[in-house]
């Protein structure tokens, strides 16, 4: 663990290994704003990827670790105290410097920083916050800034990060509870709900003018998110989504990450040997977006299933439309919208193209191919003019026509 | 001879628009129009164009501003076919006037189709362009160029995005479309093609050294990364060179990570756990208000 002879080079390499476990990469939710007046650098909009690995992950942000040293002992984490790997650490300036260096040449939108814990929660959190601080008023830096916020760090370090930060964050970890008393004994989760509770306090306060009608202090536009590992314990995809449920409605999260347990280097004895399936983060994935835009409740999504685990052979849209066959087919041309929404293979955007073209025209089954929707998947779920369903709707095997055929595996 | 006009290909909307109101105002339907692109292949049987006049009491033609806006998007298209397919819904418009929003309509789901490209493109671009610092900072100003090869003419639509997020710099954009230029007070577009520069930039290699070690050789999804980044961007970039080998080693280093055996926690780890023992030790024997033991290895909250 010699610290002196690593080039930066070496500590990048550490330090971003050492980060990528966290999935959240979004740089966007935080509004519009551009360096035209202020004559710095920097602008957020919508959020870019700008490159992708071969993991299929967007890089957006620089996303690494101010130190991987920890005085906790996570067993899912690479860098907990009982780790053999090697050990290294940013000066705030060298993130800076890494921050400022990668914007200029558009490889990214903006910093992600997080850190083990050294010493105490208020002193990592204070070198975090410094290097929010002076990218945004020494270097009027204006990209995306995510910090991940230390639990038990003081208000006012709160209240300072919240300032300069687009989005915060603290990871719940574990879906249950006792996931987390088993795996991060260090941590609790009583401590993370207040650190969420009291977050989600100062950025509905800042969106709100103070009682003199003065607009309160920034905080943290972009709101906070979370992430939880699955398929380190036994927790089902419905104890997975519950608690998504109440992390969404209860603390109003911008975003959920779900990040399938990935074996690390030097693992703790306690973890499973196996990864998970990635299918079941994707369905995971799947389910949290008919959550926050196609009016689904997490419980309609889990109801039909018996064990609690979503269906890895069907998008869970697919498996519930044919667990609720009952409500097919519905009218194209009539059905509202929220209906039209459950139809699988209707997007939201398509759902949008249709509701304003049959303002206009009576539409048939066959204009749906010309919004490039698969004809195949929604008809046995669709009245149009011309088109009735009829067998199809009332097979027994529905599903036989949509569970993927068994494939030969290609060398990439 | 037949009416029509031929057109540069960085013809923008705004330069198009008189030219389809004089059309209009002259009567003339689609199909007597015909619209050729300079960089058309021309033939000897290349009927001459002329102009059409208008008729002095025509009415101006009118559209709605959803529409407006996919026409002014779908002339910063490639397609040779472009101009003829927004004269077509300008004169259908006027009968139709909700036409743009029936994206049922063939010639309707074809311009989206042909806007979606063109933000494709666009939004390619402020991703993929990738600076290159070039010498030594004149006037305090560093400047910078990059090279890169959008499909469509995009240029003068994205200029906004790069000046007012690069404003403390001074930048260079080459394409074979045409240039960008941003000097910290005006974005000068040219439609002069450039030819590739070689440019190289030292921070390449530690960008290099990110890409390699954020990504994560337990999780290969290759068809997700080339739908977002298809092969034709990689020969611009400086870290795609090294996907092939990330790949190669990944299984190796997964292996390797399921083959270790746990091994003893280093001394750190112990230090830490003793420390935490004598405190929690301490702590019972102390009232709750006593000051806490802060020391460099101890977190705030003894466990
Ligand atoms: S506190 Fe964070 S960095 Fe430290 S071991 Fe736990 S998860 Fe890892």
């Amino acid at each position: 663990m010699n610290i002196m002879k690593q080039s930066l080079s070496d500590r990048l390499a550490l330090l971003s290994d050492a980060a990528k476990y966290d999935a959240s990469c979004s740089s966007s939710g935080a509004g519009k704003r551009d360096s035209a007046a202020t004559k710095g650098l920097g602008s957020v909009s919508n959020g870019i990827c700008h490159a992708f690995t071969p993991d299929g992950r967007c890089i957006s942000l620089l996303k690494i670790l101010l130190t991987n040293f920890c005085i906790y002992d996570c067993a899912y984490c690479i860098n907990r105290s009982s780790s053999n790997v090697p050990r290294a650490r940013f000066t705030a300036d060298e993130v800076i410097w890494l921050t400022l260096e990668f914007y200029r040449r558009n490889y990214i939108e903006g910093l992600f920083l997080s850190s083990g814990i050294i010493r105490s929660s208020d002193d990592t959190m204070s070198q975090m916050v410094r290097v929010a601080r002076e990218l945004r008023q020494t270097h009027k830096f204006r990209g995306y800034i995510h910090l991940k916020t230390i639990p038990n760090a003081s208000p006012a370090l709160l209240a300072e990060a919240g300032l300069y930060a687009d989005r915060l964050s603290i990871n719940v970890e574990m879906p249950t509870e006792r996931g987390l008393a088993d795996y991060a004994p260090q941590k609790h989760a009583s401590e993370i709900r207040q650190s969420m509770g009291k977050m989600r306090t100062h950025i509905e306060a800042a969106k709100d003018r103070t009682l003199t009608g003065r607009k309160a202090p920034r905080f943290a536009p972009g709101g906070q998110s979370t992430q939880m590992i699955v398929g380190a314990d036994q927790a089902t995809d419905q104890d997975i989504l519950s608690s998504s449920s109440s992390l969404y409605t209860g603390y109003r999260l911008r975003r959920v990450y779900y990040s399938a347990f990935s074996p690390i280097p030097d693992a703790s004895a306690i973890l499973p040997i196996k990864a998970p399936p990635l299918l079941r983060e994707h369905r995971l994935y799947q389910a949290d977006w008919l959550f926050r835009f196609y009016g689904f409740q997490f419980s309609e999504i889990t109801a039909a299933r018996p064990d609690g685990m979503l269906d890895l052979e069907l998008d869970p849209k697919l498996a519930w439309a044919l667990a609720n066959r009952a409500m097919f087919p519905i009218d194209l041309n009539r059905a509202p919208k929220e209906m039209l929404l459950r139809v699988p293979g209707l997007g939201v955007r398509s759902v949008q193209a249709i509701l304003a073209a049959r303002r206009h025209r009576q539409l048939r089954l066959e204009d749906l191919a010309l919004l490039k929707i698969s004809l195949r998947k929604v008809k046995p779920f669709l009245y149009a003019t011309g088109w009735s369903p009829g067998r199809l709707a009332e097979r027994q095997n529905l599903r036989q026509l949509f569970v993927p055929q068994p494939q030969q595996l290609a060398l990439f | 001879m037949a009416y029509g006009f031929i057109l540069d290909d960085h013809t923008s909307f705004s330069a198009w628009r008189p030219l389809a109101r004089q059309c209009f105002m002259a009567g003339c339907a689609p199909e007597d129009i015909e619209w050729r692109c300079a960089s058309a292949e021309t033939t000897l049987f290349d009927t001459p164009l002329i102009a059409p006049t208008e008729k002095p009491d025509a009415p101006s033609p009118v559209l709605r501003s959803k529409c407006l806006a996919l026409l002014r998007s779908i002339l910063r298209h490639a397609d040779q076919t472009r101009f003829a397919l927004a004269y077509r819904i300008l004169w259908r418009a006027q009968m139709e006037p909700a036409l743009a929003s029936i994206a049922t309509d063939p010639d309707i789901a074809r311009a989206i189709h042909m806007h979606r490209q063109v933000r494709e493109d666009t939004h390619k671009m402020t991703a993929y362009v990738r600076f290159r610092e070039h010498g030594s900072p004149q006037a305090g100003r560093r400047s910078f160029y990059a090279w890169f090869e959008p499909d469509h003419y995009i240029l003068p639509g994205v200029a906004p995005f790069f000046s007012k997020r690069f404003v403390d710099m001074d930048w260079v954009i080459l394409t074979p479309k045409g240039s960008l230029a941003w000097n910290g007070d005006t974005c000068a577009f040219s439609p002069t093609p450039c030819a590739k520069p070689k440019l190289s930039d030292d921070v390449d290699q530690l960008w290099q050294t990110y890409y390699v070690s954020t990504f994560n050789p337990a999780r290969i999804k290759t068809k997700a990364m080339l739908s977002e980044m298809p092969r034709k961007y990689w020969k611009n970039l400086p870290e795609t060179q090294l996907i092939p080998q990330m790949l190669a080693n990944a299984s190796a280093r997964v292996a390797a990570m399921a083959a270790q055996q746990p091994r003893p926690a280093p001394a750190f780890h112990h230090k830490l756990q003793q420390r935490r023992a004598s405190a929690a030790t301490a702590t019972a024997s102390q009232t709750p208000e006593a000051p806490e033991q802060d020391t460099s290895c101890t977190p705030q909250k003894p466990f």
